[in-house]
C-alpha cells in the first residue's frame, strides 16, 4: 500500500526528515511515536503534499503511483487521508457543503456520478452514527468555534465520509477526554479492513489499548530508530526516549 | 508543485468572459460635450421642452464642477470632450414588437444569457435590454400592465407617462448632485422606469440588462423607481461590456422612492469589463445611487455583488425620511488584478424609529485594493434610530489592498449605532486543509469565498444567488495559492 523509501525532506533548508524507510501493506496499522519535534507531523505533512517542505531524496509509492508526484488534491482523491494535529478554521463554509464538496470531487476522480442529495444525507447519517458525531456540528461552519475534542472527532468523521486507503491519524488521541477516545478508537476499529491502513501518530500508550497496531516505530531527530510490536510502546511509557539516543547514534 | 505566487500571477491568464463585441452598424454622435450634443439627444429621443431645459441645466451644473478628490485612489484624468454621448444601432425600420428585434441584437443578449425571447425568458423575470444608449426590448410588459405596473424604457416613460416622470426626476438625485450625476442629467441615453401602483406586489423580478458595446462611447442610464403605498417590487441590473484597450465611462443614476409601506430591493451584479492584467483598459464605474423612504414604514434594501469595472466608485445611499423606515445594504465587492473599488453606503437617519443595516464583504485578490467607505447620519428627529454595521475583508495574496472609512454623525443621544470590522485572508493553511480533502485550489478558493459572502448573496433573489456565485468563482480562479 505505502512504501517509504530513504524519504529526506527540509523546510526552509533545514533537514527535518533524515532518511525514512517504511513499509505499510494493506490492512495493517502502524504507530509512530517519539518526542516532540522528532518529525512526525512533518512526515504526514510530506505525504500528504504539504507545500513548504521541499523532498530532498526518497521515494514514495502509493498503491503503484509514485505519490510524490501528485498535487495534494490527487493524494487525497487516490485515498491519502489525514486526521490533522491542529484542524483549521474556515468560517462560512458549512460542515455540511464542505464534505458534500469532498465527497463528490473524490467521486468524480474515481469517474463516479456525483451523489444524490438523498443518498448524501444517508451516508452522512451512518457515518455519524459509526463515529457518533454530533449531528449539531453538521451545519456549522467548518471547525469554527469546535472545542478542540470536537475538531478532533470531525476528522474522524470525515474519515468515515471519505473512506481513504490510507488514513494517517496526527495526534488525534491528544486533547480528547476518555469517553471520546474511546469513541474514536471504536470508529477507527469499526473501519478497519483488509483493504485500509492506518498510521497512528501519537505520544500516548492508551490509545494503543484500544487500536491494537501491528507495528509501532520510533520517529528519533528525522529517522525511524525502532521498530518493533504494540509493547515497545509499553517500554516507550516506561523509559522515555532518552534511552534511545544511543540507537540514534548506531543508525 | 505551483507555489502561491504562480498561483496568484495566473490570475493574469484568466479571461473576461463576456468580452466580445457585437458588428452591428451603429449611430454614433461625434465625440464631444456641449450643448449642441445635449440638444441632439434630446431631439433623438423626440423629447419635451422641459426635459430639455433640464439637461441643460445638469450641464450647466457639471461646467462649474470638479472631480471628487477624497477617494481612496488617484482620480484618472478623464478627457469628457473625448467620448460620443450617444451610440445606438441603426433601427432598419420602425419596431414595433420584440418579434422585430434586429436578429444580432438578440443573439447578443442571449450570448450574454439573457433571451429576450418571452418563451425563452426565466420565468417570473421580466427584462428590460439596453444596448449603448437605448433599450431594445422589454419583455412580459403586457403582463405586467394588467396588474397597472409600469415597466419600460426611460425614452417610453417620458413618452406614456410624463407627469410621474417630471414629478419624481432628480427628487433623489438632484441634476447638480455630484459631477458624475449632472454629466448624467445632462446626456443621460436610457434606462428604465418602474412604477408599482399602490398595493400592488409586482409579480415578477424585474431586471435590466446593461450592456455596452460601442467604442470610444460611455453608458450614462437613468432609472427611476417608484413604489407607491403597500406596494413591493424586487429590482435587478446585470451588465457587461466588451474588452478595450481604453477606459470607458459608466456614469449612472438611479433614483428609488418608497411611499407609504412600499419596499423596494433593488439588487446589482456589476461584471462590467474590468481591464486586463496590467490595468489597461476596463470600465471606470462612477455611479450615483439613492434611494428615498419618503413613507412611513416603507423600506429600501440595496444589494450588490461588484465583481467588474475597472474603478467602482459608488454609494448607494439610503434616507429614511418616513418613521419606521429601513434601509439595507449588503454589498460583495471584488478585486484582482489592478482592479480599484472604493464602495459603501450612506444612511440617513432622519425619522423616528428608523433603522439600517449595512453588510459589506471586500474581496481583495492581486494588486487589487478595496475601500469600504460608509456614511451613517443621524438626525435630530431620529429618535430611537438604530443602525448595524458589519464590514469585513478577506485578503487573498499579500499585494493587494483593503481599507475601512466608516464615518457616523449623530445628533441624537437616543440613537443607537453599532459597526464590527474584521479582516482575514484565506490562509494557505485553509486552502491545504481543503486540498488534503480532495478539494482543488480554485474550488477551495470558490468555496471560502462563497462561504465568506454567504449572508449578502443570500439576499439576492434567488433566481440569480447560483449565477453570482458562479461569477465570484469565476472571477477569482487562480488568484490563491
Ligand atoms: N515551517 C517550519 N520552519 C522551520 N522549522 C519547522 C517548520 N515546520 C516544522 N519545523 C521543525 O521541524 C521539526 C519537526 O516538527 P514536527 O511538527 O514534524 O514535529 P512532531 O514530531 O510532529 O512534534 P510534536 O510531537 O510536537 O507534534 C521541529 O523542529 C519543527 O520546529
Ligand atoms: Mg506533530
Amino acid at each position: 500500500m505505502l512504501t517509504i523509501k530513504n524519504l529526506h525532506a527540509e523546510v526552509d533548508g533545514k533537514a527535518i526528515l533524515k532518511g525514512i524507510d517504511l513499509e505499510i501493506r494493506k490492512g495493517e496499522v502502524h504507530a509512530i511515536m517519539g518526542p516532540n519535534g522528532s518529525g512526525k507531523s512533518s512526515l504526514a505533512s510530506v505525504l500528504a503534499g504539504r507545500e513548504n517542505y521541499t523532498v530532498t531524496q526518497g521515494e514514495v509509492n502509493f498503491d503503484g503511483k509514485e505519490l510524490l508526484e501528485l498535487s495534494p488534491e490527487d493524494r487525497a482523491r487516490e485515498g491519502v487521508f489525514l486526521a490533522f494535529q491542529y484542524p483549521v478554521e474556515i468560517p462560512g463554509v458549512s460542515n455540511l457543503n464542505f464534505l458534500k464538496t469532498a465527497l463528490n470531487e473524490i467521486r468524480a476522480y474515481k469517474g463516479l456520478p456525483a451523489l444524490e442529495a438523498k443518498e448524501f444525507l444517508k451516508l452522512t447519517k451512518e457515518k455519524q452514527q459509526l463515529v457518533d458525531f454530533n449531528a449539531n456540528l453538521m451545519n456549522r461552519s467548518l471547525n469554527e468555534g469546535f472545542s478542540g475534542g470536537e475538531k478532533k472527532r470531525n476528522e474522524i468523521f470525515q474519515l468515515a465520509m471519505l473512506d481513504p486507503k490510507l488514513g494517517i491519524l496526527d495526534e488525534t488521541d491528544s486533547g480528547l477526554d476518555i469517553d471520546a477516545l474511546r469513541i474514536v478508537a471504536n470508529g477507527v476499529n469499526k473501519l478497519r479492513g483488509p483493504e485500509k491502513s492506518f498510521l497512528l501518530i501519537t505520544h500516548y500508550q492508551r490509545l494503543l489499548d484500544y487500536i491494537i497496531p501491528d507495528f509501532v516505530h520510533v520517529l528519533y531527530n528525522g529517522r525511524i530508530v525502532k521498530t518493533g510490536t504494540k509493547e515497545l510502546a509499553l517500554e516507550l511509557e516506561e523509559k522515555g526516549y532518552d534511552w534511545l539516543r544511543e540507537a540514534e547514534v548506531h543508525v | 508543485m505551483r507555489n502561491s505566487n504562480e498561483i496568484i500571477d495566473d490570475i493574469a491568464n484568466k479571461e473576461y468572459e463576456f468580452g466580445f463585441t457585437t458588428d452591428i452598424e451603429m449611430d454614433i454622435a461625434p465625440a464631444g460635450l456641449n450643448e449642441e450634443i445635449i440638444r441632439f439627444i434630446s431631439a433623438k429621443k423626440e423629447e419635451p421642452e422641459w426635459l430639455l431645459e433640464w439637461r441643460l441645466k445638469g450641464y450647466q451644473a457639471f461646467k462649474k464642477m470638479q472631480l471628487p478628490s477624497w477617494q481612496h485612489f488617484p482620480m484618472p484624468a478623464i478627457d469628457f470632450q473625448a467620448v460620443s454621448y450617444y451610440a445606438a444601432p441603426k433601427k432598419k425600420k420602425q419596431l414595433a414588437s420584440l418579434d422585430e428585434v434586429d436578429p444580432e441584437l438578440l443573439a447578443t443578449f442571449e450570448k450574454l444569457g439573457i433571451p429576450l425571447n418571452e418563451q425563452k425568458a426565466l420565468s417570473g423575470v421580466a427584462v428590460d435590454a439596453v444596448f449603448d444608449s437605448v433599450s431594445v426590448a422589454t419583455t412580459f410588459k403586457g403582463k405586467l400592465k394588467e396588474m397597472g405596473v409600469i415597466f419600460c424604457s426611460f425614452g417610453e416613460a417620458v413618452r406614456e407617462h410624463p407627469d410621474l416622470v417630471k414629478k419624481y426626476l432628480g427628487s433623489v438625485v438632484p441634476h447638480s448632485d455630484n459631477i458624475f450625476a449632472a454629466l448624467n442629467a445632462a446626456v443621460f441615453s436610457d434606462g428604465s422606469f418602474v412604477y408599482i401602483p399602490k398595493g400592488v406586489r409586482c409579480p415578477m423580478e424585474l431586471s435590466t440588462y446593461f450592456r455596452i458595446n460601442a467604442q470610444n462611447t460611455g453608458q450614462f442610464e437613468r432609472t427611476l423607481i417608484i413604489a407607491d403605498d403597500n406596494s413591493y417590487v424586487s429590482y435587478l441590473e446585470g451588465c457587461t461590456a466588451p474588452m478595450r484597450d481604453e477606459n470607458q465611462l459608466h456614469a449612472a443614476v438611479v433614483e428609488l422612492v418608497a411611499l407609504d409601506h412600499a419596499e423596494i430591493k433593488y439588487s446589482t451584479v456589476q461584471n462590467w469589463y474590468p481591464g486586463d492584467k496590467d490595468g489597461k483598459g476596463g470600465i471606470y464605474n462612477f455611479v450615483t445611487k439613492r434611494g428615498i423612504c419618503k413613507g412611513n414604514s416603507s423600506k429600501i434594501s440595496w444589494t450588490q455583488v461588484e465583481t467588474g469595472s475597472a474603478i467602482t466608485w459608488k454609494y448607494p445611499s439610503v434616507i429614511l425620511q418616513g418613521d419606521d423606515a429601513q434601509g439595507e445594504f449588503y454589498s460583495v465587492a471584488v478585486v484582482r488584478n489592478k482592479q480599484i473599488a472604493d464602495t459603501g453606503t450612506k444612511i440617513y437617519h432622519l425619522g423616528r424609529n428608523t433603522r439600517s443595516r449595512i453588510i459589506s464583504k471586500g474581496i481583495s485578490a492581486g494588486q487589487g485594493d478595496n475601500t469600504y467607505r460608509g456614511l451613517v447620519q443621524v438626525g435630530p428627529r431620529a429618535h430611537n434610530a438604530r443602525n448595524f454595521t458589519q464590514c469585513d475583508s478577506l485578503l487573498i495574496g499579500n499585494r493587494c489592498g483593503a481599507h475601512t472609512f466608516p464615518y457616523i454623525e449623530s445628533r441624537n443621544k437616543s440613537a443607537t449605532v453599532e459597526h464590527e470590522a474584521t479582516t482575514s485572508k484565506i490562509g494557505e493553511d485553509q486552502i491545504f486543509y481543503l486540498n488534503q480533502r480532495g478539494i482543488d485550489t480554485e474550488k477551495a478558493v470558490a468555496l471560502i469565498v462563497n462561504g465568506y459572502a454567504k449572508e449578502v448573496l443570500n439576499q439576492l433573489p434567488m433566481e440569480f444567488a447560483v449565477e453570482a456565485q458562479k461569477l465570484l468563482s469565476i472571477t477569482l480562479e487562480g488568484s490563491v495559492g
